[in-house]
């Protein structure tokens, strides 16, 4: 009973212990450790001074988190880190890496002081391992969640982006898709279609899908209903550039397009459109 | 009633300016059956600009009459869709499997082309080149 309670008595004098340990070699620890970054290659796209000053912090966050066991302001640290490198392109394997290394290099100096004694050994690591693992993981994920957090601000930044209606000619419309056109997409798309429809007057609308890698049954489903209410409008429409991959994919999923008006590329469409609309283009003399 | 049914020619055009309820467009039904007779009209120009709802009543009635019509021997264009009742349409899956136009001037030249055949009239309005192939 008594030896348990002297181990419980050690166990937290161990921390602060060595924690004091890893203030007092701060700065040998530190230039190894950005010694070691340096011979494994990682973070090309920062300059050595850069590394200098972010190591320095990192390492200082990364003592505090030993000291007093809470993550949140390593966490907020790992946050403004990725910020500022995520444009800089530093991966999610180098941030990781970075990490790992201090902890093997924290780790190497603990066995160096306590080689000695194995138990003792044994019991700084227990304390200090866990520590170790929640700060790598603590950064490694905060890292990936900036970085959702930019991919979710680009992608919407893309739905922002209007689908532009424009008129070419008198009573025609065209419409060029480019990118993934999903179900949000499409309807937006659609309102929009409709209303140039109606501001404009138009006739005949060419759709352009030249820009649309690929398409999936509701969507397709939607484009085909698009189609319907700009005829009740009284504006038939044209889709072009249905590239072979999306017009397989519809074949074989079974849209029936048999409705839709189709042409190969949005040259013909246009053409097939001044057709309808009885435009006639003549090449001047001089062309 | 809130429906005016003008003649213009050959063409009668009814004009609805707010919401039928089903009685109201049973009479409206009724009306322009009886005036295609009347007025040996040739076409009829349905204007459903004033709506923003079409329920599925209205939409198979609308549907109904443009069949009653054609077999009293007039072609039906329904005018005016707005875009938000264009899109009901098609994705409550109702039919409204008849002619239909932009608006009152497209209408009338597409009542034009659909009657050229039959009108022995002068056509005042500039014909449209083919559009249905």
């Amino acid at each position: 009973m008594t030896t348990k309670d002297d181990d419980m008595k050690d166990d937290h004098r161990l921390l602060p212990e060595l924690v004091a340990h890893l203030r007092e070699h701060r700065s040998e620890l530190r230039t190894e450790w950005a010694g070691r970054i340096e011979s494994t290659r990682l973070l090309q796209a920062m300059t050595p001074q850069e590394i200098g000053s972010e190591t320095t912090s990192v390492y200082d966050n990364y003592v505090e988190v030993l000291a007093t066991g809470s993550v949140d302001a390593l966490q907020r640290y790992a946050r403004d880190l990725s910020e500022r490198i995520i444009p800089r392109g530093v991966e999610t394997h180098e941030v990781v890496g970075i990490v790992l290394l201090l902890r093997d290099v924290l780790a190497r100096s603990l066995f160096l002081k306590y080689h000695d004694d194995f138990t003792v050994l044994n019991r700084v690591l227990d304390a200090y391992e866990p520590a170790a693992n929640r700060i790598a993981n603590t950064v490694a994920v905060s890292f990936v969640e900036e970085r959702e957090r930019v991919i979710r601000q680009q992608q919407d930044a893309i739905r922002e982006l209007s689908t532009p209606v424009l008129q070419v000619r008198e009573r025609l419309l065209i419409l060029p898709i480019i990118g993934v056109l999903d179900s949000q997409r499409a309807a937006q798309l659609t309102d929009q279609l409709l209303r140039g429809i109606r501001t404009n007057r138009a006739k005949v609308v060419v759709i352009d899908i030249t820009g649309v890698p690929e398409i999936d049954t509701a969507v397709a489903n939607h484009l085909v209903e698009t189609v319907d209410a700009s005829r009740l409008m009284g504006a038939s429409v044209i889709i072009t550039g249905l590239s072979p991959e999306i017009a397989q994919t519809l074949v074989t999923i079974g849209v029936d397009l048999s409705k839709m008006n189709t042409i190969g590329d949005l040259q013909g469409g246009i053409e097939e459109a001044e057709r309808q609309l009885g435009f006639r283009v003549i090449r001047s003399d001089a062309g | 009633m809130f429906v005016s049914i003008l003649r213009q020619g050959d063409f009668l055009i009814a004009s609805i300016h707010a919401a039928l309820d089903d009685a109201e467009l049973m009479r409206f039904q009724q009306e322009m059956i009886d005036q295609i007779g009347l007025y040996r009209a040739h076409g009829i120009i349905i204007d459903i600009a004033a709506l923003d709802v079409l329920d599925s009543f209205a939409s198979s009635s609308l549907l109904t009459l443009a069949r009653i019509a054609k077999l009293r021997g007039a072609e039906t264009v329904i005018v005016g869709i707005q875009p938000e009742v264009a899109f009901a349409i098609v994705k409550l899956g109702m039919s409204l499997d008849v002619h239909t136009a932009l608006d009152l001037e497209e209408g009338f030249a597409c009542l034009e082309r659909l009657t050229s055949g039959r009108r022995t009239g002068e056509s005042t309005l500039g014909s449209l080149p083919e559009r249905e192939r």
